[in-house]
Order: structure tokens, then sequence, then C-alpha cells
């Protein structure tokens, strides 16, 4: 077990290179003089003079490499440069919004989670009923609505036609609900079909019938044993699911009006405040590699056969 | 084995139904411009925000346009762009894949690593980011989403380059003379396509709804050229006073998508039933 988290770190590491490489490479390749975009941004007129100083106090006079070098340097640091917007620290911004996205992804995947596995549990045991089959139909279409879609059909039927919730979302529980329920609907309806996929195999393996055989109470048949050896491929699907919570979260957020750093990044985008926009695409990359890491790790440890090799 | 023949000629019927109806809608792309009521672009002061009536089927937008015929046309937008790309990243991806497999080495571990590093990125993320630093328009678009569409296929066509390269069939082919090209295209090719066309069939659906969600940010078509997303996104800002400017193009997203979705599996379904036959 050690031995394989030390492999992992390792290739960790080399990963997570690659990644600040492949993020500063963008920006770096990015259309456009970036003094120009900061003077731009900040509302500076550009002359010929301001944007020599202002090259040299960016370092873009100096090799691609050294410039990658001192940027991934700090970045390792926690120092992701300064906004090209307001001058503040991208770092701070990204911390600032963090906390909203984690609470809009963490209710969302809960929501999804509590729906979605009772229901897989149901259409998997009565498979071909009409529940399942009713379920598999908003599982499919679910699975085909992309999230601004979704969003902006809760705000219609919620907001405009029945009243029941404010179009701008608060910072409170209300204001999570309309966002939270947007980037659920898609997701529950991904993990209802891959959830009831899994338990049906693991339905259809040996040990159910022998267990069957022996008297086990089907019920605890299902709780014990076929949800236990489910997990494994359940924890994959959710680990795999924080990728796509980040990109939804830039949409859902931009349309719900909620703080987070998917909002950050749209307004960065539309202000072409680049460093903020390099900010998000590592962090999200960073963490979306971290969890799908600790995926593998705490895979390792919950299957026995690969716990002792 | 006659219930396997059942479920057989059951996944084969409907394919056909699907390819049928996907066939439907990319004919209706086709013809758009015979089909539109109204001219899709021509502004109208003394029709602004209408209901749908006679003239205006799905109503009015806040510009007076018909709605409509914007979205017979984003349908063009829509499913071209999406079939387009797909078969891009997947001649492209294919090829690198292939490649990689049969020559190994250096080259081989190159692309394999970046197409690692790629996937290290949630990938709407770096399409948003990609899309919004190239700034907008259908091509900047479909490029970034394309950055990182290929690396499927490539790793399919590799891993199965590497899993026939041995068989005699290809040594056979090997000593005759043929040239690389050849033994890759004539030979090993047709035995490893039906992978890469499953693939191929489900990023259909994945693909329409990624540049209709850049096109809605902002980062993919933009205004006057008719696309759903961008529709949508248009009148999100009036959805109380015209909702069918709305839910128009709503609908025909969530149907086209669908459809393609759905086309999507029973490809899957029919050439699994097939290669496990």
């Amino acid at each position: 077990m050690e031995k394989y988290i030390a492999k992992r770190l390792l290739h960790l590491a080399g990963i997570l290179i690659a990644i600040s490489f492949l993020t500063f490479l963008l920006m770096y390749l990015a259309p456009g003089d970036a003094a120009v975009k900061k003077l731009n941004a900040q509302g500076i007129a550009v002359s010929q003079e301001v944007l020599d100083k202002t090259r040299a106090d960016m370092g873009l006079d100096r090799p691609f490499l050294v410039q990658y070098g001192d940027w991934a340097w700090k970045a390792l640091r926690g120092d992701l440069g300064s906004s090209y917007k307001d001058s503040t620290s991208v770092a701070g911004k990204l911390g600032k919004a963090m906390g909203h996205t984690a609470l809009l992804a963490l209710g969302s995947l809960a929501l999804s989670l509590l729906v979605s596995l009772p229901l897989a549990m149901l259409t998997a045991v009565k498979r071909d009923s009409v529940p399942d089959y009713i379920l598999r139909f908003f599982s499919f279409v679910a699975n085909s609505l992309p999230n601004f879609l979704i969003s902006v059909l809760l705000m219609y039927f919620l907001c405009v036609k029945a009243r029941l919730l404010p179009v701008v979302a608060d910072k409170n529980f209300k204001g999570l609900l309309l966002p939270a329920l947007a980037l659920s609907i898609p997701m529950t309806g991904r993990f209802l079909r891959q959830f009831r996929a899994e338990i049906l195999e693991q339905l259809g393996k040996s040990y159910v019938g022998g267990a069957r055989s022996r008297g086990v109470k089907e019920r605890y048949i299902l709780v014990r044993n076929v949800l236990h050896n489910a997990s494994i491929s359940i924890l994959t699907v959710v680990g795999l699911s924080v990728g796509t919570l980040f990109g939804g979260s830039v949409v859902v957020e931009t349309i719900f009006r909620w703080p987070g750093l998917g909002k950050l990044a749209m307004d960065a985008i539309t202000n072409r405040d680049y460093p903020v926009i390099q900010g998000f695409v590592l962090f999200a990359a960073v963490v979306y590699v971290l969890v799908n890491l600790l995926t593998d790790v705490a895979y390792h440890w919950i299957d026995p056969r690969v716990r002792q090799e | 084995m006659n219930v396997r023949h059942d479920k057989r000629s059951r996944n084969r019927t409907r394919l056909l139904i699907f390819l049928g109806l996907a066939g439907l809608l990319t004919l209706l792309s086709i013809f758009a411009p015979l089909l539109a009521p109204n001219d899709p672009n021509a502004t109208n002061a003394l029709h602004m925000n209408e209901a749908p009536s006679r003239a205006f089927p799905f109503g009015t937008d806040r510009y007076g346009r018909c709605i409509c015929s914007r979205v017979l046309m984003g349908a063009r937008t829509s499913i071209f762009s999406a079939v387009a790309l797909v078969a891009a990243t997947f001649v492209f991806g294919s090829v690198l894949g292939m490649l990689a497999g049969w020559f190994g080495g250096a080259a081989d571990a190159l692309v394999m690593r970046l197409a690692d590093v790629l996937l290290a990125f949630p990938q709407m993320v770096l399409a948003i980011a990609v899309a919004g630093i190239l700034g907008g328009g259908l091509f900047n678009a479909m490029l970034a989403m394309g950055v990182t569409g290929w690396t499927l296929y490539a790793r399919l066509a590799r891993a199965q380059v590497l899993a026939l390269k041995e068989e005699a069939y290809v040594s056979a082919a090997r000593l005759t003379g043929q040239g690389v090209l050849s033994i890759l295209l004539k030979t090993l090719l047709p035995n490893m396509l039906g992978p890469l066309v499953v693939n191929a069939s489900t990023q259909i659906g994945t693909m329409m709804i990624g540049i209709a969600g850049l096109s809605f940010l902002g980062i993919g078509v933009t205004e006057p050229q008719a696309e759903w997303g961008s529709m949508i996104s248009g009148a999100r800002a009036y959805l109380q006073l015209a909702p069918w400017a709305v839910l128009a193009p709503a609908g025909a997203t969530i149907l086209t998508v669908m459809v393609f979705n759905y086309l999507g599996d029973c490809v899957r379904d029919v050439l699994d039933v097939e290669g496990s036959r």
C-alpha cells in the first residue's frame, strides 16, 4: 500500500508539472500582447513608452522557459500573480470564491446521490417494471439536458411561472437551491444510469445466488453485499463527476449570479483578465487530479484483494 | 439462441428508426432556408416580442425576428458543427493513435502523455478557457472542444493496434512487402473500426451540448448567426415578456440532443451484440 501511494505521488508530480506547463503555454500563446491586454484591462492609454515599461515590469522580455519557471515557482508557493483588472492577488480571489463553489458542488453532489442511489437500487431490483421504464426514460432525458438549458427552464417554471423563488440568487439556502438543482438534475440522470448498470451486474454474480440459497434475506444481500461491492464503481463515478461539476459551475454560477469560481472565471474571460483565467484552469485541474488520485487510493483501500498485494 | 436473435433484430430496428429520425433532422437543417417561413435575420420593429401566430409560428424575439426561422437555421449550425467536429477528431485521433501504436517508442510516449495531460483537465473547463482566449466564433468553439476530443480515439486506436499488431494476418500482410500506410488502412483499420465508431456516435450529442454551452456563454457562435445556445442566452433577459423565444430553441436542443444520444446508444448496442457474437 505504501509503495503504491509512493508510486502514485511520483506520477502525480509529473502530471502536475505537465498541467502547469500546459496552462502557462495556453496563456502564452493567447493572441495579442500580454502588456497591451493588461493596460487595456486597466483602461490605460497604450503608448510605446508605457508599453516598454509594462513589458519589463511583467518580465515579458525574458525567454519563454525562464518566464514559465518563474511563474511555476511562484504558483507552487501559492502566488498566482495579480489580476490585470484590479491588481489584487489571483490566489486571494480564488480563495474567496472557492467556498461558494464548494458549497454548490457538495450540495448538488449530495442531492444527486440521495436521489439516484435509492432509485438505482429500485430500478435494478424491479428490472423491466413500469417504474424502471419511467426512471430509465427520466435518466435518459436528464442526461441529454445541457446545464444552461436546465437552468433557464428552472428559472422559467419555478421563478416566472410559479413564482416560488427569486430569479437572482441571494447568498443563502434559498439562493443555493436553484443552481444546485440545475447542476444535479443532469448528474442524477447520469448517476442513475451508471449505478443501475453496476448494481445489475453485481446482482447477476454467483455470490448473490449463493446467499439467496443459504436463505439470507434479500434486503440484507442488497445492502451488505451488493451495495458494498458496488461502492468502488460508485466512488469512481463520483470522483469523475468533479470535472463535470467544474465545467457546469461556470454556466450555472453565471446564470444565477452565484459568486463562486465559475462566475469569477467567466467574468475574467469577459474582461480578458488572463491571470485569473489561468489561475482558475490550474486550480480546477489540480483539484480534479487530486480527487481522482484519492478515489484511486480509496479503491485500493476498500478492495481487500488489491490491498494485500 | 432465439432470445439473442430477437434482441438483435430489435436492436437493429431501433437503430434504423433513430437513424431515420437523425436523418430527418439533418434533412430539415439542410433545407432550412427553403422551409423557414421568414428571413431569420430580418428585424421588424412592428412585431417585437410577439406571441406565436400564423405568420410567426414560434413568435418573435425582441428585435422582431422570426423565431421559427431562426430555430430552423440554428439546426444547421448545431448538427453540422457537431458532426464535423466528431468526424475531424475521429480522423485526427485515430490516425495519431494508430501511428503511435504501430511505431511505438518516443513518438508513442509523446502522444500518449499529451493525451494523459489533456485528460487531466476537466474537459469543459479547458474548452471554456480556450474558447474564451480565442474570443468566440463557431470555428474557435469547435477547436476548443476538439482540443481534448481527439484523445478518446487516439487511446482506443492505439490499444487496438497494439492488440492486433502480432496477429498472423498482419504479419502476412507485412511479409507481402506492403507499405505501413497500406497495412494500417487496409488490414488493420477494418478490424478495429467498431469501437471507434461506437465512440464517435455517442460523442455527437456531447459535442452538440458543448458547442451550445460555449455559445450560451457568449464564447461560441455569436449574433446575428442563428444558434440555439446563443438564442437562449439572448432571450433569457426577457423571459417574462416572451417565453417562446427561450422555449422554442430549448425544445429544439433537447429533441436533437436526445435523438443523437439515442442513436449513439443504438449503434453501441448493435455493434456490441454483433461484436460478441
